[in-house]
């Protein structure tokens, strides 16, 4: 079974490598990490032949919902194809063994494997069951050159696991795997070379980052009948074409296809206050309390990533056995599990994996000594969770290309701020309907709905008042400059002294003379306007009843020059006069 | 004078021409077609941010130069207006530590609500939190004065420099580029009876920029009848009527 490994270069000739390398490191911020990633074909048939008992040159094929979602060499060579229903695979290969899809078996048989790797190389992530990745930059300078590093960690995981696995080596997850699938080393910085000649459809190969989303098979497909057939002719269509064309799934497909990593790299450490643990008194020891405690600590660091607006790119799960055993192993969360807005993990994706690499220790065939007695969820690589949401809401103003950039910007400063200050901290306004000029503004925290698209052209021209429902009793524009955002109190008099009131049918009771705010000196009033009754929310027991608005023009002496008022008289509440705002 | 002009130079080419390039080899003078140059030259290369038309001829360079701090004391109105045609172009500002701020008036003044972020209660350190907002944000708005000691002005508008960013500070700041100041005027639109509403305002603006002893002045109608800054021939006309 053992063979030399066929390896090729995609890359040119030597000279041709270190030109690459030398234009490379300008663009270094860009080039994703060297992966080598170990890729086991065919793994959810190997692991579920190994349960069924199947032996592995017998033709076999995992099942689900009717259709064939793996199959075995052996089985490929008979026509068994993948999407096949069970009775068109069976009718080409009539012994076809017919398993079911189960990934926490997928997961659990998996573990020695990555166990394997881990032997020899530092830094191993699971990134699903039937592929480990692993920081090639360290290994190979262990061990020389690429070529004894794949040798030396076939024989090994044979040797140790038993299971025949294919090499690649590349910048990038997306090109390493494909790299692995043709046993093949990218030289460093040749990732999009690489992928130039590959078919577009290696895109939603089972297992890539791209086809854990909802719609990524119509979006292949589609680039297909466009006639963009291969990965280099996709990658060369400008990126802003690409987003307004296709979306965020085709801006993150776009990326994979231009050999960069999924999402921009964000070099931050998490804090370290995002890991969860939690120590039982009675150690662990079955699987279904395991995905019992996996489910609750999945809930809770989720709930801990998205109150900071992140999300977790590679998750790392620790246990400590009763004996002192120290278990450990990490898992690169993509996508997909979300769905809805870009939270690449969400609950229940940490869950599944937590529960998974519990099945792996707990039934594994190195299982540990004793029960679990702590279990520490740490992510270890963690992004904006906004960062994708970013790009949903570029579409919203569209007036100037040259905008987004500078939106997206400015949205990372505000979600820096909003770091330091809390998430209330930073908002937007929107204008709503209502009279006061405090009433009408709304404001947003930053990263919420601001919910005005409806009315967009209205409240875009900033003019404000083309909204569409009348408010009557709303003052017309100038509104005043300064809004206190708790009204301040206000004293009003009229020329003889006497305060000024509000009559049953909202006339004041006598022309206001003199004003003082906030039990300051009283100034001459110069000219007022008003009232404007306010009849507003009389269902409500709670509030504030019958009032008007009066604008005041302060006179000069005393008061500064061109001082005005917006005041408001209430009818039976105390302080009977309020300054709303001021035209500063 | 031009004949003293002519006797000094050697030569006696008493053309304008000639004379005006002598004296632009003086050092430390510039001419006025340089000054329209430095101007076109520093809007080409996304130097300045756009204001609106009326405010233009207060500003030294007839908008706000990327990397300065401008002050602004008399009127926030004159503040709000500063930031509309930057806004509306696509540039984004900050208002930070002014809970009080008349968001309809802002809206009303031209400015674009959506790229304008609100931090109303930045906690004690508001130098900070506008320090982190230049990373992304090219004008942020601070309360000057109280609260903020001369050494962490002196920063920030370093920080501003650093980063192209426009620092513009209701109340004085020290170190300031540019100081406008608001006087506002008469209203109008309302009169001793109560009738009407506030509709205009007449508005003297003066900026003195720090490098030059020149003092603009313009005179606007802040806000207008419409809620934006108007042209000042109206508002001239206002202020002799009034």
């Amino acid at each position: 079974m053992r063979s030399q490994p066929a390896v090729d270069r995609a890359a040119g000739p030597p000279s041709e490598g270190a030109s690459v390398a030398a234009e490379s490191s300008a663009v270094d911020a860009q080039r994703p990490a060297r992966l080598v990633v170990v890729w086991c074909p065919d793994w959810p048939v190997t692991a579920a032949c190994v349960a069924a008992g199947v032996p592995l040159h017998h033709p076999a094929a995992v099942f689900s919902a009717n259709r064939v979602v793996a199959c075995s060499a052996v089985a490929r060579s008979n026509g068994v194809r993948r999407g096949m229903r069970r009775r068109e695979a069976q009718a080409s290969c009539p012994d076809l063994a017919v398993l079911a899809v189960d990934p926490a078996r997928d997961a659990r048989l998996f573990e020695p494997v990555a166990a394997a790797v881990e032997e020899l190389v530092v830094g191993v992530d699971v990134v699903r069951p039937g592929v480990v990745a692993a920081p090639a930059d360290g290994a190979l300078a262990y061990f020389g050159d690429e070529y004894r590093l794949m040798e030396t960690l076939i024989d090994h995981v044979s040797a140790k696991a038993g299971v025949e696995v294919q090499i690649g080596i590349a910048d990038g997850l997306f090109a390493a795997l494909l790299a692995a699938r043709r046993s093949c080393v990218v030289e460093p910085g040749a990732s999009r070379r690489f992928l130039a000649p590959l078919p577009v459809t290696e895109l939603d190969q089972p297992g890539s980052v791209l086809a854990e989303y909802d719609g990524s098979e119509e979006l292949v497909d589609l680039l297909r009948r466009l006639g963009l057939r291969t990965l280099g002719q996709f990658a060369e269509l400008p990126e802003r074409t690409v987003s307004s064309r296709f979306g965020r799934l085709g801006m993150l497909a776009h990326r994979l296809a231009n050999g960069l990593s999924e999402r921009p790299l964000d070099r931050r450490r998490p804090p370290a206050d995002l890991a969860v643990d939690e120590t039982f008194d009675i150690p662990i020891s079955r699987v279904e309390e395991a995905a019992y405690i996996a489910e609750r600590l999945a809930d809770e660091l989720h709930a801990k990533l998205a109150g900071r607006n992140l999300a977790c790119t590679r998750l790392g799960i620790y246990a400590r056995t009763e004996s002192g055993e120290e278990l450990s192993r990490v898992w690169r969360c993509s996508g997909g599990e979300s769905g809805t807005n870009g939270v690449p993990v969400a609950a229940r994706g940490i869950a599944d994996r937590v529960r998974w690499q519990f099945d792996s220790w707990l039934q594994g065939e190195q299982r540990p000594r004793s029960g679990v007695v702590t279990l520490r969820l740490e992510p270890e690589e963690v992004v904006e969770a906004g960062l994708l949401q970013l790009h949903l809401w570029r579409g919203g103003l569209g007036d100037n290309p040259a905008d987004d950039q500078a939106d997206e910007r400015a949205g990372r400063a505000l979600v820096q701020v909003q770091r330091l200050l809390g998430p209330e901290a930073v908002a937007t306004a929107v204008l709503d309907g209502g009279r006061g000029p405090a009433e009408r503004v709304r404001l947003v925290p930053w990263g919420d709905v601001r919910g005005d698209e409806a009315k967009g052209a209205g409240a875009r021209s900033g003019s404000g008042q083309a909204e569409v429902a009348p408010w009557p009793g709303r003052l017309p524009a100038p509104s005043p400059a300064t809004v206190h955002p708790e009204p301040v109190r206000a004293a009003v008099v009229d020329h003889r002294g006497r305060p000024v009131r509000m009559t049953a049918r909202g006339a004041l009771s006598a022309p206001p003379a003199r004003v003082a705010v906030d039990g300051g000196p009283l100034w001459e009033v110069a000219a007022w306007a008003g009232p404007w009754p306010l009849d507003e929310r009389w269902w409500d027991p709670g509030a504030d009843g019958p009032a008007a608005r009066v604008q005041v023009v302060l006179a000069e002496g005393g008061a500064p020059a061109g001082k005005a008022l917006l005041l408001r008289c209430r009818d039976e509440r105390s302080p009977r006069w309020q300054v709303e705002g001021e035209y500063t | 004078m031009a004949g003293a002009l002519t006797s000094t130079v050697p030569g006696g080419t008493d053309t304008v021409d000639g004379a005006v390039a002598r004296l632009a080899s003086l050092p430390g003078l510039t001419t006025a077609s340089e000054v329209a140059a430095d101007v076109a030259g520093a809007s080409a290369a996304g130097k300045l941010l756009p204001v609106v038309p009326e405010l233009e001829a207060v500003l030294p360079l007839r908008g706000l130069r990327r990397g300065s701090t401008v002050s602004v004391t008399g009127s926030r109105a004159a503040l709000l207006a500063l930031l509309a045609r930057a806004t509306a172009a696509g540039s984004w500002a900050a208002v930070v530590g002014l809970p009080d701020v008349g968001l309809v008036a802002a809206a009303e003044l031209g400015v674009e609500l959506r790229r304008l972020a609100l931090v109303p209660r930045p906690g004690p350190d508001a130098v900070r939190v506008a320090a982190s907002l230049f990373d992304g944000v090219d004008i942020v708005v601070l309360p000057g004065g109280a609260g903020t000691t001369a050494a962490s002005a002196r920063r920030l508008s370093a920080r501003a420099r650093h980063r192209g960013g426009v620092l513009i500070a209701e109340g004085r700041w020290p170190g300031a580029e540019v100081e406008l100041t608001c006087a506002p005027g008469a209203w109008d639109g309302v009169d001793e009876f109560g009738k009407g509403y506030l509709s205009a305002r007449t508005m003297r603006i003066r900026g003195r920029g720090r490098s030059s002893a020149q003092v603009r002045e313009t005179t606007v109608l802040l806000p207008g009848p419409s809620g934006r800054v108007e042209a000042g021939e109206q508002a001239l006309r206002l202020e002799v009527a009034s």
